[in-house]
């Protein structure tokens, strides 16, 4: 696997709270997950993708974590086209000219 | 070394909020229950001249408030004759990261600089993260932003993803959870570590930033219109935004405004469920916030919050996930104004109250936030259709949220239901007795809730007697 290189801008991965350490009164599929943490900075030392490792954020805290995504992107978007949604400007605008 | 176990950081709370917000909540304790609400505001927050200057000085505040002439014409088509108000929307998305927030934040935000914090911490998937960013970054702090964002599978929430572009698009640290409470642990260890300012959505700077906008909407409509509002529409969530607003109103004297609350129904979806977290379409401005602030203003991350909705709501409605994206729709197309869904949660309510109310009256929507991808109604749609949601033309009575969202077969179906607001000021009373766990109280207790629920004396006893609690001298 490639090596990636010290200072790359990353993101990693911790279970802050494991199933069993969680708070009492949460819904039970909420109880049978762990609490889980991304976090994004620069990479402390060399690791590959999966490695334990250890950051630097961008205030300077280091935090630990597995090594998920090498410059991470964002991936949001307006999703699939939704019809539905042109059928509303279509059905308002003729009820206000044709006075309906 | 410190202990940094669940269990110990949770200990800690009080301790490293007073360090974090720098107000002593304990001056303004007058009884067990009751603290001296104006003396807080008063005595750590900002006048209204002052919140003016700092929000002028970065480019927050005075926003436009539009006519919505078109919406208004449809509204009179499907109402009796001579009914039919003025619709008026305050367009906040003009402010610098999009949204009203930037209001509180930017007291917050000024008031950690001149404290000489580094840096400013919030607890938020919102709009707040953006705004607290976007003014860290004007007054050159360091800002770190905890959300909650993914379920367990890693699937975000469109919108939080969104927000985490903004935060970070303004030099800010976005630290990401799955679901859960347990967000506040995470919260708290990085305020430990950093030292930096708790932006608490909820302190007395958070609500003096909002009161502003009330003042603003009253101003503009006596230039604009020659008077006061009668009703003014607040979406509701944490109740900072219907604090704010409504102090800012009274501030600028108009007195007999009518202020009403309204948040989406998402009844029946439990906001602490890794299943039902992407099966919402709305992040805030719903009833999973709206009802358990209203009931207990407490529970937020300061010992007092400074939003107590129950002291001005009026009246408080409900509208539907579908009713809110069909309106979002009709902003864009009728009026020009292409939004995001969550700030159009007051507008939507509006158009149902606007149809019980004469021709010549006037109500207004005090926010409108930015739109873009993730946080755009075609994007909540889709996400809801790929999550298994019916997405469907039909009556919104019939919407069950996580199941379908139904958007209005005509606009006349979209209604406005109202939340019975004694209903909730009992059980925010009860909720009193039972978190301070008391089973009498004093006399300066039952007058603050009195204070606190915008009731008489005598009401506050009578709910009491209900509940077999004494009020003693």
């Amino acid at each position: 696997m490639e090596i990636v290189k010290k200072g790359t801008y990353v993101q990693v991965h911790q279970i802050v709270l494991n199933v069993g350490e969680r708070a009492a009164n949460l819904p039970e599929e909420t109880q049978k997950v762990p609490l889980e943490m991304w976090v994004k900075g620069y990479l402390n030392h060399d690791a590959k993708l999966g490695d334990e490792v250890e950051i630097t954020t961008l205030t300077n805290r280091v935090v630990k974590g597995k090594l998920v995504e090498v410059n991470p992107c964002y991936k949001h978007d307006f999703g699939k086209f939704v019809p539905e949604i042109l059928k509303i400007g279509q059905d308002l605008r003729r009820m206000l000219k044709d006075g309906e | 070394m410190a202990d940094y176990s669940y269990n110990a950081v949770m200990a800690r709370k009080n301790e490293i909020m007073k360090k974090a917000v720098g107000i002593d909540y304990s001056k303004f304790q007058t009884s067990t229950i009751a603290f001296d609400y104006e003396k807080m505001m008063r005595e750590t927050g900002y006048t209204l001249q002052e919140v003016q200057e700092i929000q002028r000085s970065v480019g927050v505040g005075n926003t436009p408030l539009l006519e919505l002439k078109n919406l208004t014409a449809l509204v009179r088509k499907i109402s009796p004759k001579g009914k039919g108000a003025r619709i008026f929307l305050k367009d906040e998305a003009c402010n610098p990261s999009g949204s009203f927030k930037d209001r509180r934040a930017a007291v917050s935000v000024y008031h950690a600089k001149k404290l000489g914090y580094k840096g400013v911490v919030a607890a938020t998937s919102g709009n707040y993260g953006a705004a607290v960013a976007s003014q860290a970054a004007m007054r050159n702090l360091d800002c770190i932003i905890v959300q909650e964002c993914y379920d367990s599978r890693k699937v975000g929430q469109p919108e939080i993803l969104e927000k985490q572009r903004k935060c970070e698009c303004y030099g800010a640290e976005v630290v990401q959870l799955t679901v859960g409470p347990e967000l506040f642990y995470t919260f708290l260890r990085i305020l430990e570590e950093t030292g930096y300012f708790n932006a608490s959505l909820y302190s007395p700077y958070g609500i003096a930033g909002v009161e502003t906008l009330g003042y603003e909407v009253a101003m503009q409509c006596r230039e604009q219109i020659g008077k006061d509002p009668d009703v003014v529409v607040i979406t509701h969530a944490g109740g900072g935004n219907v604090t704010g607003t409504a102090r800012g109103l009274i501030k600028a004297g108009a007195v007999n405004t009518k202020v009403v609350g309204a948040s989406v129904d998402l009844t029946g979806l439990h906001m602490a469920s890794d299943k039902d977290f992407n099966r919402k379409s709305f992040t805030t401005g719903h009833t999973g916030f709206g009802i358990p602030f209203a009931t207990w203003p407490d529970r937020s991350d300061v010992p007092r919050s400074a939003a107590r909705p129950l002291r001005y709501l009026d009246r408080y409605v409900t509208i539907k996930q579908g009713e809110v994206f069909y309106i979002t729709e009709a902003l864009a197309q009728l009026e020009g104004l292409e939004r995001g869904p969550a700030g159009n949660t007051s507008l939507t309510a509006a158009f149902y109250l606007a149809q019980e109310m004469d021709e010549d009256q006037i109500i207004v929507v005090q926010e409108t936030e930015y739109t873009g991808a993730g946080k755009h109604h075609m994007a909540q749609l889709s996400f809801a259709k790929e999550n298994g949601i019916e997405v469907k033309f039909g009556n919104p009575e019939d919407e069950r949220a996580g199941t379908n969202i139904i958007l209005p077969e005509h606009p006349s179906l979209i209604r406005a239901r109202d939340v019975d607001l004694i209903k909730l000021k009992k059980s925010y009373i009860k909720n009193c007795i039972e978190n301070y766990k008391v089973d009498e109280i004093t006399e300066k207790d039952a007058e603050f809730l009195a204070e606190d629920t915008k009731l008489t004396l005598e009401e506050v006893k009578n709910i009491l007697s209900e509940i077999n609690v004494k009020v003693v001298k």
